[in-house]
Formats: C-alpha cells, sequence, structure tokens
C-alpha cells in the first residue's frame, strides 16, 4: 500500500522466485527457529519447561561464542578452522596454571588464544595465503600442540572458580550464557555501531577497493582472527569448566563444523562483506535445538548428520550471490 | 629462459625474467628437491628407513590418499575445494564390503557408481546452483558419513567380504594397489596435460569468467572435475575394504586433509590455474617419508608430535608457495 517508490522498483526488477529467497535469507532462520520449537513443545510438553531450556543453554553457550567470532572472520570472506584447535589449546593449558587460580589461568589461555589468531591473521593478511590453508595448518599444529602439552590422558579439573563459572547460573540462566550474551550483544555493537566494524564489511565485500580507499585492510583481518581466537579460547575455558576435566584429545572436536553452520544458517554469506549477527545466533540455537530434538526422539544420529547436511546446503542455497544471469 | 617450463601454461606472457624463471623452477620442482633431500637424509640417519620392507609399506598404505589427493589435484586446480573425500573413502570401502556379499563385481563397481553419483551432484550444486565449494562439500562429508552410519546401523554392523572371494585380490601385497594407482595417475597426468578437459581444467582456475567467454564448458568441466574426485575416492574405498576385508567405518576422517595437504605441497595452487599430478605424487610420498620417520620415534614423543610438525611443515610450504607465486607475478 505505502511502498515508496524505490522499493517498487526493486521488487518490479526482481522476478518472483527471487523475491522469495530474499525474505527467506531475510527472515528464513528466525521463522524456523520458531518453528522448530514449535513442533518441538507440541510432541513433548516438557520441552519448553526451565529445565530443559537450561540444559540447552549449557550446550549452545561455548559454540555460539566461537560462531561470533567466525562470523566476523566471515564477515571479511575468511574462515577459521583452527577454533576446535583452540578450545584445545585451553583446556592444555588451563590445567597448568589453575594452581595459580582462575585469575591467571584464564587470561593466559585467552592469550594463546590471541596468539593463535595473529599467526593466522598474519598469514591471511601479510603472506596472502588462503583462510583455508592458513587455519587449516594451524588447526593440525594447534591441536597436536595442545595434546603435546597435555600429554595422553584428560585431567579432571577441581577448581572451585572454574566449576562455578561453568556450571552455575544466576537468575536461572547459566552463567556461561550470560557471557555469550554479552558477548553477542558486544559484537553485534561493533559490527553496527563503531568504525572498525564499517570497515570489516567494506574489507569482506571489496579488499581491493579498501585498501584503495584507504582503509586499513591488513590491520581489520588481523584484528577479525584475534578477536576469534580469543572467542574459541573463552569456550575452551568454558568447556573445561562444565565438563569438569581437561581433555585436549577430544574437546572441540568439530566446533569449527558446527560454528560455520551456525554463521551460515543465520543468514551470513560466505562470500563476505554482510554480517548478521542476530542471524548467527538463531543458527546456533537452531542447530542446537534441532540436535536436541532428534536425539531426544530417538533419531539416530546418522540421520541427524544427513539432516544436518542437507539444512547447511539449502541455507547457502538460500543465501547465496544472486548475479545477474 | 623461461620458455623452458615443463608444460605449455595458459595465458602466460613470456617474459624472460631470471627472478620469475627461478621462482617458478623452485616452486614446480621443490617438492621432488625437498624429497630427495629427506630422502637422503632419512638414509643417512636411520637404519630403519632405507629398508625395502619400510619402503614397500610406505607405499602401499599410501595408496589410498594418493587416489585421493589425485582427484583433489583437478577440483584445486579449477579454483574449488572437496571435503567431501574422506567420507566417500570411508563410505565406498563399507559399499564394498556390502556388495562383496552378491559377488566381486558388485563390489568394485558398487562403492566407485555411488562416490560417482555423490560427486555428480555436488559438482552441480557447485556448478549450476553457484554455491560455495567449501559448503557443498563440508556437507557432503557430513552427509556420506551419515549414510554410511545408516548403512551400519550406527557402526553397529561390519560386513565382511567373503574369504574365498576373489575381490580380496585386489588390492592384497603390494604390487597390485601400486600399480593400479600408478596407472591411474599415469592416465590422470596425460588428462590434466593432454587433453582439452585438461586445459578447460587450468583455464578455469586461472580466470573463471575468461574461459566463459572464450567459450569453454566451465560449468560441465566443473561437474566432470567433482565426478572425477567421488570416482577417484570410490575406487580407493573400494580399494580400501578389499585391503581391510571389510568395512571399516571410522576409517577415513581427516584424510581430505592429507590430500589437500599433498596437492599444495606438491606445487598446485590453491587459487587455482596451476596444478601438477606429479607435484602431487611428490607431496604424498613426502608427507608419507615425513609421518614414517617421526612414527620411528613415535616411541619417544607419540602422535601429538607427527601433527604439531605436520601443521608446522604445512605452514611453511604454503607461505613458500604464496611467496614463490607472488614473485613469479611480479616479475
Amino acid at each position: 500500500m505505502s511502498t515508496t517508490t524505490a522499493e517498487t522498483a526493486a521488487k518490479s526488477g526482481l522476478p518472483e522466485r527471487d523475491r522469495l529467497l530474499r525474505l527467506l535469507q531475510e527472515y528464513g532462520i528466525y521463522a524456523a527457529l520458531l518453528l522448530l520449537i514449535l513442533v518441538a513443545t507440541g510432541m513433548d510438553g516438557s520441552f519448553l519447561s526451565a529445565g530443559n531450556a537450561r540444559v540447552q543453554l549449557f550446550q549452545v553457550s561455548p559454540a555460539l561464542l566461537v560462531a561470533l567470532g567466525m562470523a566476523l572472520v566471515i564477515g571479511t570472506e575468511g574462515i577459521d578452522l583452527s577454533v576446535g584447535a583452540v578450545i584445545a589449546l585451553s583446556a592444555a593449558v588451563v590445567p597448568l596454571y589453575l594452581g595459580w587460580g582462575l585469575g591467571l589461568a584464564l587470561p593466559i589461555a585467552l592469550l594463546l588464544g590471541a596468539v593463535s589468531g595473529l599467526v593466522a591473521g598474519a598469514m591471511v593478511a601479510f603472506a596472502r595465503v588462503q583462510p583455508i590453508v592458513a587455519t587449516l595448518s594451524l588447526m593440525i599444529g594447534v591441536r597436536g600442540l595442545a595434546e603435546l602439552i597435555n600429554g595422553d590422558s584428560a585431567k579432571p579439573v577441581t577448581d572451585a572458580a572454574l566449576l562455578d563459572l561453568g556450571g552455575n547460573a544466576f537468575l536461572g540462566v547459566p552463567l556461561m550464557a550470560w557471557l555469550t550474551a554479552l558477548a553477542a550483544v558486544a559484537v553485534g555493537l561493533v559490527v553496527r555501531r563503531t568504525t572498525f566494524g564499517r570497515q570489516l564489511v567494506a574489507v569482506g565485500d571489496n579488499p581491493r577497493a579498501s585498501r584503495l580507499a584507504g582503509l586499513p585492510v591488513r590491520r581489520v583481518q588481523v584484528t577479525v582472527y584475534v578477536i576469534s581466537g580469543v572467542l574459541a579460547a573463552l569456550a575452551g575455558v568454558l568447556i573445561v569448566g562444565h565438563g569438569a576435566e581437561a581433555d585436549p584429545a577430544n574437546q572441540g572436536l568439530d566446533m569449527e563444523l558446527t560454528a560455520i553452520t551456525a554463521v551460515v544458517v543465520g543468514g551470513t554469506p560466505l562470500s563476505g562483506g554482510r554480517i548478521r549477527v542476530l542471524g548467527t545466533v538463531a543458527g546456533a540455537l537452531f542447530m542446537q535445538l534441532l540436535t536436541a530434538v532428534l536425539t531426544q526422539h530417538n533419531v539416530p544420529v546418522s540421520y541427524t548428520q544427513i539432516t544436518e547436511a542437507a539444512i547447511i546446503c539449502f541455507a547457502v542455497y538460500a543465501s547465496r550471490e544472486r548475479g545477474t544471469r | 629462459m623461461s620458455s623452458t617450463a615443463a608444460r605449455p601454461r595458459a595465458a602466460v606472457p613470456v617474459t624472460a625474467n631470471r627472478l620469475e624463471a627461478v621462482a617458478g623452477l623452485i616452486q614446480r620442482q621443490g617438492a621432488p628437491t625437498v624429497l630427495v633431500l629427506v630422502c637422503v637424509v632419512a638414509s643417512a640417519t636411520s637404519s630403519t628407513f632405507p629398508t625395502w620392507s619400510n619402503i614397500s609399506s610406505i607405499l602401499a598404505n599410501n595408496c589410498f590418499v594418493w587416489l585421493l589427493a589425485l582427484g583433489m589435484t583437478f577440483v584445486i586446480t579449477t579454483g574449488g575445494i572437496d571435503l567431501s573425500v574422506g567420507s566417500l573413502y570411508a563410505l565406498g570401502g563399507v559399499l564394498a564390503a556390502r556388495g562383496a556379499q552378491t559377488g566381486t563385481w558388485l563390489a568394485l563397481l558398487l562403492p566407485i557408481a555411488v562416490c560417482a553419483a555423490w560427486g555428480t551432484l555436488q559438482g552441480l550444486l557447485v556448478a549450476r546452483a553457484g554455491m560455495a565449494p567449501f559448503i557443498v562439500t563440508l556437507a557432503g562429508l557430513l552427509g556420506a558419513r551419515g549414510l554410511l552410519q545408516a548403512l551400519t546401523d550406527e557402526g553397529s554392523t561390519t560386513y565382511l567380504v567373503p574369504a574365498h572371494s576373489d575381490f580380496l585380490r585386489l588390492a592384497s601385497g603390494i604390487w597390485t594397489p601400486v600399480l593400479i594407482v600408478a596407472v591411474l595417475f599415469a592416465l590422470g597426468a596425460l588428462l590434466l596435460t593432454r587433453t582439452r578437459f585438461g586445459a578447460t581444467v587450468t583455464a578455469i582456475g586461472g580466470n573463471e569468467n575468461a574461459a566463459g567467454l572464450m567459450g569453454l564448458p566451465v560449468r560441465r568441466t566443473k561437474v566432470q572435475v567433482y565426478l572425477l574426485s567421488g570416482t577417484l575416492a570410490g575406487i580407493a574405498g573400494a580399494m580400501g575394504g578389499s585391503r581391510l576385508g571389510s568395512g571399516v567405518t571410522t576409517i577415513g576422517v581427516g584424510y581430505e586433509l592429507t590430500a589437500i595437504a599433498a596437492v599444495v605441497i606438491g606445487g598446485t595452487l590453491l587459487t587455482g590455474g596451476s596444478g601438477s599430478v606429479g607435484g602431487t605424487v611428490c607431496g604424498v610420498l613426502l608427507l608419507a617419508v615425513i609421518n614414517n620417520l617421526i612414527d620411528q620415534y613415535a616411541s619417544q614423543y607419540g602422535s601429538a608430535f607427527t601433527d604439531t610438525v605436520n601443521g608446522a611443515f604445512l605452514a611453511v610450504v604454503v607461505l613458500l608457495q604464496t611467496l614463490l607465486s607472488r614473485a613469479r607475478r611480479l616479475g
């Protein structure tokens, strides 16, 4: 009715199918999340209970933290495969310094995550190595390093402060979920409201034009990998605290896939230039709840995997770049 | 002079620039050089390395990764990537063992057909739907693992190849599998360097738009490349199933990364447009020899040490590759 001329023009220029896809890309993930919650509640009334919600929040928080960092990296047209290995590195170093208290162990873990991100960022920005390969070599090397530091066996963790951080709740919501929400708001504000956020999106959209326009392209690239590394390291500490053990050989495995999936399903295009923070939150929640529902109803793991694969494909298909045909 | 380049290269101006020529030479011949060096040093320092049993085990144990790397060479040369090959290899092994219940031919053809179809589907999604290869094949990795788990009732059922089956002869011993791989690699090398298809593959990686404008069948070739990669993963799976005598569900995890690493170390540029089958041979061998050497000291350090060294090694090689290819572009 009261559509502006610009909108009308845009609409008339788009075929029907593309308009649908555009809508799907814009709001699809929220609709899907809502639908999933409704269906799950319909099948099992206790799905919406406080207890179940808390369990799901514990599960999703570390993955979402990692996904937020991944969203920034993907926004610059990069990808970070090293996040799972950084989680393992956290798990390896935290027990070493817990004797001095969490106050020392946590900063050291975060610092190492930053160093790993710095290496990845330097390889991408200065040596112009493809992000996939740069972070792939870190993924192999850093996990090896973590296992090297840790030795063969998983270590039980008994530090009260860390167990509280990983297991306690405030106002009925897990501490780690508060922390993750804080991180999500911070990342959202950075993307929306800061110069750095604008630069980041510009770099992802067109690195060459950004460089010519005088943006600090390399600094932006290094910074996103550092942020991704720090968030992954924090996720690692939370995972150790929640599980009450440090197991670098197994913790954080496949986390890079989980995070990339959350970002992609949330509508952030892999080609960079656009970041959807709220979409990433919804994407992470959607994948977590989907897995939970399928597991709860005794669907075999294999079908869960196939379902996830199909959803990833569909999400990417819906959010791909539509060039002129 | 750079006109002595190993093979005709599309769209590279012939500039007689010494820096460029040297950088190009190292980039193309780096892997064999390092391989020879490592082998010489290893033979000099280790008494167990140069033995026949050790060398033959290196060859026979890496057959499967070799085939995956061969397919990966073509995919990466077009500027794509195929993360699904490790899963397809495992799926192929299970399908082969399942097919062997019925007959030898089914054991051979079932994995190849299914993996080829899987590859084709991925190729269509990449080429026709314009989706990112990384994500499509990532979904392929998950999906193929899922299918494999579904086929084996979540890994609880193990299909055994019947003890009297001729299928067991496919990859037994050392010479049969090595010979199969050698023949496939020779064919692959010819395909990449001597055929219209190979030239198109290289052209797509060099500049996809330009290749399209020149009237090359870009989409069709891209589909064919993923089809080829899937087929080779299926052959590797069939050989794996034959060698192990059963469908093992847990194998192949991370093989795609080894294959990618081998291809990159062999001098194929990840940005596409420059691939070398011979380089991939050296890449796989180099990784295998280094792993073998590290394993000899494994009693002291353990597998974590292997991973650390491998990761560092890959990082160094990729950095060198990037710097060298840039030197060539500047030249």
